[in-house]
């Protein structure tokens, strides 16, 4: 009886102080050794951390591309471009990001209005028309999406889709429509209705449109494409890129249940909107970032997007891309410009005020 | 016989209000509680800094809007309809494996503790596909309960291990009948770990996104990640946040009046193997109900992984190395998290069973209110404090184990805490009494006493840390991959195919250790422990 006693706590006490020093010096060896880095300049053998919003996959194919080409070695790290941008400002001045690369370019103009980014310099904005990238060259486009609407062909004909978003918050459209209201790609189609057609009109739109969706709210438009295409619901709005990608996942247009199509030309829920890199203004290793961010817009890294299962359109560099169906040139979407677009605030108030958020 | 701890035993059996003998708490516990306690307020204050900054304007706006009353409803609504679920499936689930005959409860009892590992996401989007109507209150209450329950089993199955059968035997020997005694005896001894185990559910209610989100059902947490994504909005975010942490302050008040002290009735664990009820007739039926939750809870989301495997076409599947690399660092994390939320729980536990007073009171509600918090709150109030005071730590292997553990803690602090609460103070005293210094009290008396309390406070944190997603993103070293943060990868991609491998790895993860514990436990000779 009184062995027992003994053995127990010795055994056990001994054990478990054994388990938390290698579980501690485990744990502190996996973040020292990635915590490295140093040189100023922005050369081989530099290090810079990449804060990635966009697309895994393709930023992945892109990064390593460019530390062959350069040297500079780059940490990844990904997330939601939302919750990045927050990251980043809660961070401060000592944010190890160099670089921040976005899905949409509010959050870009969210960083720019804090005084988070540095200017860039005319060789690299320069890659790009002027039009998609920040009016103060605190930024620069990279890609391009355009919103529109994904449909179920076996519950819409092509000739009942509305030309019109408008005509989406009509009661002809109750119980058929999908939402990803809480989307950042949602936004910029909520920035331009209010844009041409004033707030009051915006409001009782998405009044509309949230009587429509009924039960029909999603987390996020991957999934609002997916249950469009499996006849969940009829249609919905989204950019382009989601339908291209869960064709190709699926095995190509001929497997889908949906089309992807845009509104009339030049009509508000016909939105184009850029994704971007910007270089953070405490980032130790400016030079390098730099180099990343041009190699973003140069022609090798515009056709490496090209070419990859991301499915926008190439902004720089005179790179075209044969995926999306439409070709970039022949696009018409509604005129709004960058600043126009903003960080999104006013879209958000909407949201509130329709209770969609 | 008639030993001295069983005259004790009778002396508080009679008088169950009769506070601690010693009146003094210990200088080293008091500190190291504080200390505890402090660090796991970090996330408050970042709130409190956060929220002093959104104009009065703008939170009257926001708060003061229909939704706000939606938001409420659909929050409390909830949080009722699935504790009262989870308190019963879980207590009649955790007497059926440890009190009962039931055949192959030992594969049963390492099933049902599952569905924690499987991330709750995934279970709503295995619900949501195979049935896509499934929303709003219902698909909420079923899938969240599916998900839940676990915590109130392994606490109350820890308490219930080490219950004392005497009693039982006393109380059928009077002529009382199963169902009599049980209600009488055996649910009393397991009070503390049932009311604590529907605090940590209905707490976690409080702070759940991942199911809301995939089953379209909003509540404040909803709202609260909505105005970071979409609105870039910290100071309206942390004041919603507030709100969460109000309804957690009323959670928390409405349970210590559940607990009242005394209320607790303490018998000296008297464990014999091999003495069990005999389910006889009901065997069938009792195997059947526990099968059938065992299918829905992870059958359902099980079957969910094996379709995405086989869905798709395009994407290869990711290497072996980067799902072997990822699994190590996600049991890693995990374990360390585990472990370090363990080991602070204990002064914790100790402090409020041993010294119950106001002050004590206040300061482990506290120490519980942290659970009510959402994820991403926890993660940014840590980028916050790190980024400016220790820079170094930041983004380190070290600083997402903290963050694990301050998020889990309450988790640890419940187990820890009602495995303590069945050590008889008696035994302390007689150790005392004969010599021994208090530390080594603890070390030979104590501890193993509330070993199965450390140990389900262990498994509790590991596999609800390895599912983590959220404060995982924002707090990974930078480069590395864990489970979570891959699955998330892949299927924002609609990868579900290369997506499908590292949810089935969360699940293998861990069921190997809550099986090892089970079977460690069960190997343990009957009176190892307590006598």
């Amino acid at each position: 009886m009184d062995r027992q006693l003994r053995w127990w706590p010795r055994a056990g006490v001994s054990g478990v102080a054994l388990l938390l020093a290698g579980l501690v010096l485990g744990a502190c060896g996996g973040g020292a050794a990635v915590r490295s880095g140093g040189g100023t300049s922005g050369g081989a053998g530099v290090t810079i951390t990449l804060y990635n919003g966009q697309h895994p996959q393709t930023t992945a194919t892109l990064v390593a591309a460019f530390e062959k080409q350069t040297g500079v070695q780059v940490r990844e790290r990904d997330g939601d471009e939302d919750v990045l941008a927050q990251q980043i400002v809660q961070e401060g001045s000592n944010s190890p990001a160099d670089v921040y690369y976005s899905e949409n370019s509010p959050d870009l103009q969210f960083l720019a209005s804090k005084g988070d980014l540095a200017k860039l310099g005319p060789a690299v904005l320069g890659k790009v028309p002027s039009r998609y990238s920040s009016p103060q060259g605190m930024w620069v486009g990279v890609t391009a999406r355009v919103s529109g609407i994904v449909y179920n062909t076996r519950l819409v004909r092509p000739s009942q889709i509305p030309r019109s978003v408008m005509e989406l918050a009509s009661p002809a459209w109750a119980g058929k429509l999908g939402l990803a209201p809480s989307e950042t790609d949602f936004q910029p189609v909520i920035t331009s209705v209010e844009r041409t057609y004033g707030h009051a009109a915006a409001l009782s739109w998405l009044e509309g449109l949230k009587r429509n969706a009924g039960n029909h709210v999603y987390p996020d438009n991957e999934t609002l494409v997916a249950e469009v295409n499996s006849g969940q619901v009829a249609l919905g709005i989204v950019d382009h890129y989601y339908w291209y990608r869960l064709a190709y996942e699926l095995g190509g247009a001929a497997h889908m249940h949906s089309r992807f199509t845009t509104f009339a030309p030049r009509n508000a829920g016909y939105v184009l909107d850029v994704s971007g890199a910007g270089v953070l203004r405490t980032s130790r290793h400016q030079a390098a970032a730099r180099r990343f961010v041009a190699f973003l817009v140069s022609k090798q890294g515009q056709e490496i997007i090209a070419r990859s299962q991301s499915y926008e359109y190439p902004l720089g560099s005179g790179v075209k891309t044969s995926q999306p169906i439409p070709a970039f040139s022949s696009l018409e979407p509604v005129p709004l410009s960058i600043a126009e677009l903003g960080s999104g605030s006013g879209a958000l108030a909407l949201l509130h005020q329709a209770q969609l958020l | 016989m008639v030993t001295g701890t069983t005259v004790a035993r009778r002396a508080r059996w009679l008088n169950p209000t009769r506070k601690s003998a010693d009146p003094r708490m210990p200088l080293a516990l008091v500190v190291l509680s504080v200390a505890v306690v402090a660090g796991l307020m970090l996330p408050l204050a970042f709130l409190v800094l956060q929220a002093a900054q959104a104009g009065g304007g703008q939170l009257s706006q926001l708060l003061l809007r229909q939704l706000t009353l939606t938001l409420l409803l659909n929050t409390v609504k909830l949080v009722v309809v699935v504790t009262a679920a989870c308190a019963v499936i879980g207590t009649a689930a955790a007497w059926a494996t440890e009190r009962t005959s039931l055949p192959g409860r030992r594969v049963l009892a390492t099933l049902l503790v599952l569905p924690v590992a499987v991330p709750d996401f995934v279970i709503a989007w295995g619900w949501v596909s195979l049935f896509p109507s499934l929303s709003g209150l219902p698909g909420a209450a079923l899938v969240l309960t599916l998900g839940l329950y676990p915590l109130v089993y392994l606490p109350v199955a820890a308490s219930f291990r080490r219950a004392d059968t005497a009693q039982e035997y006393v109380a059928r020997s009077l002529g009382k009948g199963p169902w009599s005694t049980f209600m009488s005896v055996t649910l009393p001894q397991a009070r503390l770990a049932v009311t604590g185990g529907c605090l940590l559910v209905a707490l976690y209610l409080l702070a759940e996104y991942g199911a809301f989100s995939v089953l379209r059902y909003q509540t404040f947490t909803t709202e609260i990640f909505a105005e970071f994504q979409q609105g870039f909005d910290a100071p309206a975010a942390a004041a919603l946040s507030l709100v969460v942490v109000a309804l957690g302050v009323v959670v928390l008040v409405a349970e210590v009046a559940a607990t009242r002290p005394g209320r607790t009735v303490l018998g000296r664990p008297r464990p014999q193997a091999g003495v069990r009820v005999g389910l006889g007739r009901a065997t069938a039926p009792v195997v059947a109900a526990l099968g059938a939750l065992v299918v829905l809870a992870v059958g359902v989301p099980a079957a969910m992984i094996v379709y995405w495997a086989g869905s798709g076409q395009r994407t290869t599947l990711p290497a072996a190395q980067s799902l072997a690399g990822a699994a190590w660092h996600t049991a890693l994390y995990s374990a360390s998290a585990a472990a370090v939320a363990t080991v602070a729980a204990l002064p914790v536990a100790v402090l409020a069973v041993r010294y119950r007073r106001a002050p004590v009171v206040v300061m482990e509600r506290a120490a519980l209110l942290v659970e009510a918090l959402p994820g991403l709150v926890v993660a940014l109030a840590l980028v916050y404090f790190a980024a400016r005071y220790a820079p170094l730590a930041y983004q380190s292997g070290p600083l997402l184990v903290m963050a694990y553990a301050i998020m889990f803690f309450p988790l640890a602090l419940v187990a820890v805490r009602a495995s303590m609460a069945r050590v008889p103070a008696e035994l302390e005293m007689v150790g005392r009494s004969l010599g021994r210094r208090p530390l080594s009290v603890v070390l030979r008396v104590t501890l193993p006493l509330v070993m199965p309390g450390l140990l389900a406070s262990f498994l509790l944190v590991f596999m609800t840390a390895a599912t983590e997603l959220p404060a995982t993103l924002v707090l990974v070293p930078t480069g590395v991959q864990t489970l979570a943060t891959q699955f998330w990868a892949y299927t924002g991609d609609f990868s579900y195919r290369a997506a499908a491998p590292f949810a089935a790895a969360m699940l293998v993860v861990a069921v190997v250790p809550s099986y090892l514990l089970g079977r460690w436990f069960d190997r343990l000779p009957s009176g190892a422990v307590g006598r």
